[in-house]
């Protein structure tokens, strides 16, 4: 069936950091470009989840002004504290034995949704054509290989496959230029990485899932501008993961939870380690007596500089976490991805103007600060596969002593979905019942995203194969998607004394984790139809 | 023919409403807003009747703050020939915007006004109603099916008894059930053409209407929280629980 199409210069997939800012720097560099860019959420910032401490470096340079346009970046980091939790002690690290990376005085605690909303207004003033609501569910090609845009997802087929009566037909983005700003685990960046072998000598990509609530605190409790950062418990000196709590405006703390998705045990459950960290006397004193009133979850990456993909491939470009820009030992991505999307503009412009390769892209990056900034962080995770303490004390040698510039680079070993031991060879993990007062179960939180995909619409995770979970998951892993998926999406249910595995994907908050962890890779995440997914406030 | 479509912008039904904190209203900032669902069906149905050739004319109209406009340019790219938004700041009752749209008619002189059966965020569920009284035109209410004939429609309604059907002459007023139809999505090149549609803005002060509120509010709380349940051993105790803790037989 033939689709309409339309043509622009530069077609962008992402509202994020990244895609934001190569949208408002090629509008800087040229007006008259004509740049689209596509959001899969209802609106710019309702996929948008992030902690978030902001370093300003690359907004400094995309909007020098950006004090004067009412940005939502207002809360200056006053002050750091860094625990290691044990079970039910803590003891606070002084600051000033943090590596530099990990000092936040210049920095703000902000919404990385309600930044994207501001970078979208700027770019919509700038010319740019924002379409929210429709996600690129398909990539296009020339007859050369080369990428060509991306297709639009159709509307209105029911889960059979059907044409409904409301069936709306996708559309063809073509841009002389295609840049992929997904975010993490992008399932298009996913296919280009594959077909333009874009990771060849690369270490596999790294990934972590971060949830965050958002809280109301008691006035008490709430030191406007406190940014705190624990390691250690609930989580054992195997697995890789910590916390952050920020104290931003309105009485809010923004309380999160991160684990590197290399864990081992399939007994693990990331949404209940979250939960039961809550419990901890440190932390519970604070939001003890406040309110939660926003929940999400979404997986990130870890691999940095060593498994960072090629950028460019013929027609498009791949940018921010979509690639892979995320600095983990600053725990910070949107000024690297911001970062990566102003090169992505400079390139695009100099591709259309003098008709250089899309290569070029590569050498501004290596004269970026960026490259100096992946470069020097790149050791700090892969000693983590060592434990916790050994991870550390490698740390402050690398990062504190050498600053980064130790002669030798670590390997991540393994991708994420390889490290699980079979289930009978791990401990079970017994997680403490929920007190819906600090803790909760994943429906009630599911229920704060504000979650809904239209119903009678296909399964948008598709399984390989659709007998595996049972035949063989279930078996040797205890089924682990049903403790990694942080909405609760994946089910075990027993009929008449059968295993029956249920996909309840209207949950799904598309935080791409199973598409990452499933043992088997059996698991593949494609976009439901526009509109779907959470509704992130401020996240 | 020609049919007036109201809109309204209202909290996206997806979102879970917060409640803020001094009582005086519910959160909305950084909160996903979008067209009240039933005003959805309205536009769908006016575009229908337009398409099937049966009017000539769909404008659609939003009484509200400067972001309304979202709405008038949603309705605009679903099939609406152009908008109109008229301006206001702060609570709005249905009695002010009856009024507007009361000058808005006077002004546009359709044959048909729709709107949605009620707004889901204050539940009124009385715009269309005074705006018949206003006009001192028919209305059909709770619209589950509209036949346009002639000048007359023949209106299915939802009651509670079931399904009545009644016949008005135009003009009229039909308020609007979401199972009148199911909207179509706005596609890409229509939501691009729909940019360039005209929306005329209108100060409410400028149609001399005076728009403050009738009605004082005096606290927004959120309702109780419901209380665990529990398990009993057996019918004499679910019995003896009903009748002695409940209260209820």
């Amino acid at each position: 069936m033939s689709r309409e199409s339309m043509e622009y210069d530069v077609v962008i997939i992402g509202g994020g950091p990244s895609g934001l800012s190569t949208a408002i720097k090629i509008k800087q560099l040229d007006p008259n470009l004509n740049v689209c860019l596509l959001e899969k959420a209802s609106e710019i910032g309702a996929h948008i989840l992030s902690g978030n401490v902001f370093e300003t470096r690359a907004l400094d340079e995309l909007l020098p002004n950006w004090r004067e346009l009412n940005s939502p970046i207002k809360t200056k980091v006053t002050k750091e504290k860094f625990l290691f939790l044990g079970k039910t002690k803590s003891l606070s690290w002084p600051t000033w034995l943090l590596p530099a990376v990990q000092q936040n005085h210049k920095n703000y605690i902000i919404s990385l949704a309600n930044l994207c909303r501001w970078l979208a207004e700027q770019a919509e003033n700038l010319g740019v054509e924002i379409f929210p609501g429709f996600p690129a569910s398909e990539i296009l090609y020339n007859e050369d290989g080369s990428v060509k845009g991306v297709a639009t997802q159709d509307m209105g087929i029911d889960k059979d496959g059907n044409k409904k009566d409301s069936f709306e037909p996708g559309i063809e983005l073509l841009g002389k230029v295609t840049v992929f700003a997904e975010g993490c685990r992008g399932h298009l960046g996913k296919q280009l990485i594959e077909k333009f072998e874009l990771n060849k000598g690369k270490d596999p990509q790294q990934y972590g899932i971060g949830f965050k609530e958002i809280w109301e605190i008691e006035d008490k409790n709430h030191e406007e501008g406190l940014v705190m950062h624990t390691a250690g418990w609930p989580l054992d000196n195997n697995t890789y993961g910590g916390s952050f709590m920020y104290h931003a405006e309105n009485k809010q703390v923004f309380l999160g939870y991160v684990i590197g998705l290399d864990y081992k045990n399939p007994h693990l459950s990331p949404y209940d380690e979250f939960q039961r960290f809550k419990t901890h006397p440190a932390i519970k004193k604070i939001i003890e007596g406040g309110k939660r009133i926003s929940y999400g979850a979404r997986a990130l990456i870890e691999g940095g500089f060593q498994s960072l993909p090629k950028m460019f491939m013929p027609g498009a470009l791949l940018i921010g976490c979509d690639a892979g820009t995320l600095n983990m030992p600053k725990i910070k991505g949107s000024h690297t991805a911001m970062k990566s999307g102003i090169i992505a503009a400079e390139t695009i412009n100099e591709h259309l103007k003098e008709n250089k390769d899309l290569s070029i892209y590569e050498n501004k990056f290596k004269n970026s600060w960026l490259y100096k900034e992946l470069y020097e962080a790149r050791n700090v995770k892969p000693s983590f596969s060592w434990g916790l303490i050994l991870g550390i004390i490698f740390t402050g040698i690398d990062q504190i002593l050498f600053r980064g510039k130790l002669p030798f680079t670590l390997k991540h070993k393994h991708a994420d979905h390889k490290t699980l031991k079979p289930a009978n060879q791990m401990p079970k993990i017994d997680y403490p019942k929920y007190d819906n007062v600090i803790t909760f179960d994943k429906t009630s939180s599911v229920y704060l995203t504000g979650t809904n995909h239209v119903d009678n619409q296909p399964v948008h995770l598709k399984l390989k194969d659709p007998d595996l979970p049972i035949n063989y998951t279930l078996d040797k892993f205890d089924e682990p998607a049903q403790r990694y998926c942080p909405a609760g999406v994946y089910e075990v249910q027993k009929e008449n004394d059968v295993n029956k595995f249920v996909i309840n994907s209207q949950n799904c908050i598309h935080c791409k984790t199973c598409d990452i962890k499933e043992p088997s890779q059996n698991i593949t995440w494609v976009t439901p139809e526009g509109n779907g997914g959470p509704r992130y406030g401020n996240m | 023919m020609k049919i007036l479509v109201a809109v309204k912008r209202v909290i996206d039904y997806n979102v879970q409403i917060r409640v803020k904190e001094d009582g005086t209203g519910v959160v909305t900032d950084n909160v996903k807003m979008s067209t009240n669902p039933p005003d959805d069906n309205a536009i769908e149905e006016a575009v229908k009747i337009k398409e099937a050739g049966k009017a000539t004319e769909v404008v659609a109209v939003t009484v509200g703050e400067e972001k309304a406009q979202e709405t008038v340019r949603k309705a605009l790219a679903v099939g609406a020939d152009r908008g109109i938004h008229v301006k206001v700041d702060g609570i709005l009752e249905p009695l002010a915007v009856s009024k507007i749209l009361q000058k808005i008619v006077d002004k546009e002189k359709p044959d048909l006004v729709f709107m949605g059966k009620q707004a889901i965020d204050d539940d009124c569920n009385q715009t269309g109603q005074m705006l018949s009284a206003l006009l001192n035109w028919p209305q059909a209410t709770f619209a589950s099916k509209i036949d346009v004939k002639d000048n007359k429609l023949e209106v299915t309604r939802e009651i509670d008894e079931g399904l009545e059907t009644i016949e008005i002459n135009v003009p009229a007023i039909v308020t609007c059930d979401l199972r009148l139809n199911e909207p179509r999505y706005a596609s890409l090149p229509n939501i691009m053409k729909a940019k360039k549609k005209p929306i005329e803005e209108i100060a409410a002060t400028d149609l001399g209407v005076d728009v403050s509120p009738r009605l004082e509010q005096i606290k927004v709380e959120e309702p109780p929280k419901r209380k665990a349940g529990i398990k009993v051993a057996n019918v004499a105790e679910l019995v003896q629980k009903l009748k002695n803790e409940a209260k209820v037989i």
